[in-house]
């Protein structure tokens, strides 16, 4: 393994301008540092178009690690900061190249500083006749194993072996606050991964049927919200205790339209949730067609309760998609666990799936169920999930 | 029983000293968390998700997925496991490749499946570096081929297999399972798992517990279990999980990659001197091949059998096998070096020192000292 003293930083999707950029660029330095809060020695460096990380020792595994989840870098690489001078350039070079362990390399200079007394191609040939003088590996300027980059400035020069992709997207928070709801399955963490890749600050509602539901339940929806949340620091949960409204439904709906209600109350308490809490809209995992509640028919009659935006993100995403991405943000071992929640539980044998707006209303008109949804908004538990960083004590 | 002082642990392939933090976070499992790992209470679950997390943890080490990895009791029985779990579940099949190495708790078990069970096993010979061919695996295989198991590393000698390639053969020209016995080479050289269909490892040879280890079971691998009971370890493996014991595994596996990094070549640079001191001692013959894996020294003088030149080294303070410890209270010539093709008297002679980062050159240079004078007094 190379050691490197810099982390180079590029952004992502730059294409706002002005007041915006700025906004951008310092949201994402901020993200970043909470990300990286627990590393000592840390100095961050901001250009126009660039982000600098001195390690000053800290493990730049570890910061590549936790870099690679944060939204808004287009890519990162681990470099050393030189002197711009072509011999100190060469020489760094030929360290970086013997510490790879690579067999072929290939050197990309790009002069910034015009002043520079070499040119790019000239820069090229110094560095790789350095180490083609001093070790065994050869230039393969198609694939080579080891791409050297090598930026020359005014006064510093950046020299980097690799580009790693970053996560993409905007910075989380830049666009607002979002209110999602939070089962446990497989759904909806990438559903909150996608809405925080927009930019957006991801709050949870989680609704808990205890004791139907049990705490491995509950506590496989916060370790689910820390582990998403490794992506915009931690996530706000308010667990909700659904039990006696879920009752009175059952007894009211019937088998039929159970789900179909309370999906209903549920995005009734989600949008006052929201409101409350300055999100600017909710937002669920659901997508076509995936089980009954979740027909364009059944989505209409449910959405017809709030007047709040309905985000989606997953709405025309394949289950094996969703799967991937589950896999990919490391959710999916955990979604699969099999505790009961609060839309398995009462499993209804015969859900609708054309559900219509007069019946549900019909429904609904049978009890009272405003005191019940106040109950269940007053008597909210708020948990903040977090992201492991520290590796548990007996692990 | 000798004075603990001064004497020279030299048997760490036999087993190894506990890891202090390994002993520090089992202490604290043990005390405060008894309760059943499938219990629904709180405490329960709380032990439950410790043991999943766990798991995950050694499947990411390991780059397999926690659903993967079936706790054991050790390395035994998960060879034992691996051998009959997967020829049971494919019934019709009923040949077995394996080598003439192995450990006894795989050696035994292919047996019983010839002698109980009416399968047909071919025991792959090694050359004289003590080397399974991978061209005589593909030899062997045929259509009602179930498994074929080859071990990493050899606990006698440290003779390597190549099991990658050995594995890609299996993979590429059959439709048998790979398993490997991965005891010795963990946290030793590096492992890949690629292509394996099955893989052994046990805690107490890289500073784990005794009686801990894991059978790594890709998921594809049908497998009938041994023990039978609830629904623990995804049903493969029944019995109340020793929840401590399984879930201190993750870290005894952690520490011992990290350390292995760390004391290679402290390893390495002891056992180049101990073979190189000891080929100068008229008489001794090397069995540990020159490319086996550091920390495996393996000879022979033929003049003392394996049992008294043990007890003479033990009089003089060190702790040394002779051949495989499982082995120990047999009189027969190791069958590793006769396979090998080495004389019985040199196949009852072998004496085996393994190396652990806690030795020291000043003891390898008192053990030279040592066996050169009870070659001058026995020999």
């Amino acid at each position: 393994m190379v050691k490197y003293d810099t982390v180079l930083i590029r952004y992502g999707e730059l294409t706002t301008k002005g007041k915006n950029r700025k906004d951008f660029i310092r949201q994402l330095e901020r993200n970043i540092r909470h990300i990286l809060e627990d590393i000592d020695g840390l100095v961050y460096e901001r250009t126009y178009d660039r982000m600098y990380i001195r390690l000053n020792g800290a493990d730049s595994e570890t910061v590549g690690e936790r870099l690679k989840k944060v939204f808004g870098i287009s890519s990162f690489s681990f470099t050393e900061k030189v002197a711009s001078d072509i011999e100190t350039i060469s020489q760094t070079c030929l360290r970086i190249a013997a510490e790879s362990g690579k067999n072929t390399f290939k050197i990309i200079a790009r002069r910034h500083d015009k002043t520079f007394p070499l040119v790019s191609d000239q820069i090229n040939r110094a560095a790789a006749s350095v180490i083609l003088k001093n070790t065994d590996l050869r230039v393969d300027v198609h694939q080579p194993e080891l791409p050297i980059y090598i930026e020359v400035h005014r006064e510093y020069t950046y020299i980097t072996s690799d580009k790693i992709r970053g996560a993409g997207g905007y910075p989380t928070g830049i666009n607002g606050r979002v209110l999602l709801l939070l089962s446990g399955g497989i759904d909806s963490p990438v559903a909150a991964y996608e809405l925080m890749k927009r930019g957006l600050r991801v709050e949870a509602v989680h609704f808990a049927a205890p004791p139907y539901t049990s705490d491995n339940a509950r506590q496989k929806v916060i370790d689910l919200a820390g582990m998403v949340s490794e992506y915009q620091g931690s996530m706000r949960v308010h667990v909700i205790n659904f039990t006696n409204l879920q009752l009175k439904i059952y007894e009211k709906a019937g088998d039929s339209y159970a789900i179909t209600i309370m999906r209903r109350m549920m995005f009734r308490i989600a949008e006052a949730v929201a409101r409350r809490e300055n999100c600017l809209a909710i937002a669920t995992g659901e997508s076509i067609g995936q089980v009954a509640s979740q027909t364009l028919e059944s989505m209409s009659v449910i959405n017809d309760v709030v007047r709040i935006p309905v985000i989606r993100p997953l709405v025309c995403a394949d289950k094996i998609e969703i799967i991937d991405l589950a896999r990919k943000i490391g959710t999916y071992e955990t979604s699969i666990l099999p505790y009961e929640d609060c839309c398995t539980i009462f499993d209804p044998k015969n859900p609708v799936t054309k559900p219509t707006l007069k019946r549900c209303e019909e429904i609904e008109e049978k009890f009272e169920y405003q005191p019940y949804i106040e109950e269940c908004i007053t008597g909210e538990e708020i948990v903040i999930a977090e992201p492991k960083k520290e590796r548990e004590d007996y692990l | 029983m000798p004075k603990a002082a001064n004497r020279v642990y030299f048997d760490s392939s036999s087993t190894t000293k506990i890891n202090d933090e390994v002993l520090a976070t089992y202490k604290e499992l043990l005390t405060n968390y008894y309760v059943n790992s499938e219990s629904l209470y709180s405490e329960g679950t709380e032990i439950y998700r410790m043991l999943e997390r766990s798991r995950a943890a050694a499947a990411s080490l390991l780059g397999v997925e926690p659903s993967e990895i079936i706790y054991t009791s050790g390395s035994s029985e998960a060879n034992s496991s691996a051998v009959k779990g997967v020829s049971f579940a494919c019934p019709g099949k009923k040949h077995i490749i394996t080598t003439q190495i192995e450990h006894s708790s795989l050696l035994n078990a292919c047996r019983q499946m010839e002698n109980i069970f009416g399968y047909d096993v071919t025991y792959l010979p090694v050359d004289r570096y003590g080397t399974v061919k991978a061209e005589d695996v593909l030899r062997n295989l045929r259509d009602d081929t179930v498994l074929v198991s080859v071990m990493h590393v050899n606990n006698e000698t440290g003779a390597v297999n190549p099991i990658a390639e050995i594995a890609e053969i299996v993979k590429k020209k059959s439709h048998a399972y790979f398993h490997t016995d991965m005891t010795q080479s963990v946290g030793k050289i590096p492992i890949s798992l690629r292509n394996v269909d099955l893989a052994s490892m046990s805690a107490h040879k890289i500073e784990g517990l005794k009686g801990s280890g894991i059978l790594i079971r890709k998921t594809h691998v049908p497998f009938v279990p041994l023990i039978n009971g609830g629904e623990q370890e995804f049903g493969l493996r029944g019995g109340t999980s020793n929840a401590p014991v399984n879930i201190v595994f993750a870290k005894t596996l952690r520490l011992a990659l990290e350390n292995r990094e760390k004391y290679h070549d402290h390893i390495a640079s002891l056992s180049d001197h101990l073979k190189e001191e000891l080929t100068k001692i008229p008489g001794i013959e090397m069995n540990t091949p020159e490319a086996a894996m550091d920390g495996i020294v393996n000879f022979s003088y033929e003049n003392i059998p394996s049992e008294v030149m043990q007890n003479a080294l033990n009089q003089a303070g060190f702790m040394v096998s002779a051949r495989s410890t499982c082995e120990s209270h047999s009189n027969n010539p190791s069958y590793v070096l006769t396979a090998m093709g080495y004389s019985d008297r040199r196949a009852s002679s072998s004496i085996r020192v393994s190396l652990s980062r806690f030795n020291t050159a000043e003891e390898t240079d008192r053990f030279i000292l040592a066996l050169k004078e009870i070659i001058a007094h026995y020999g």
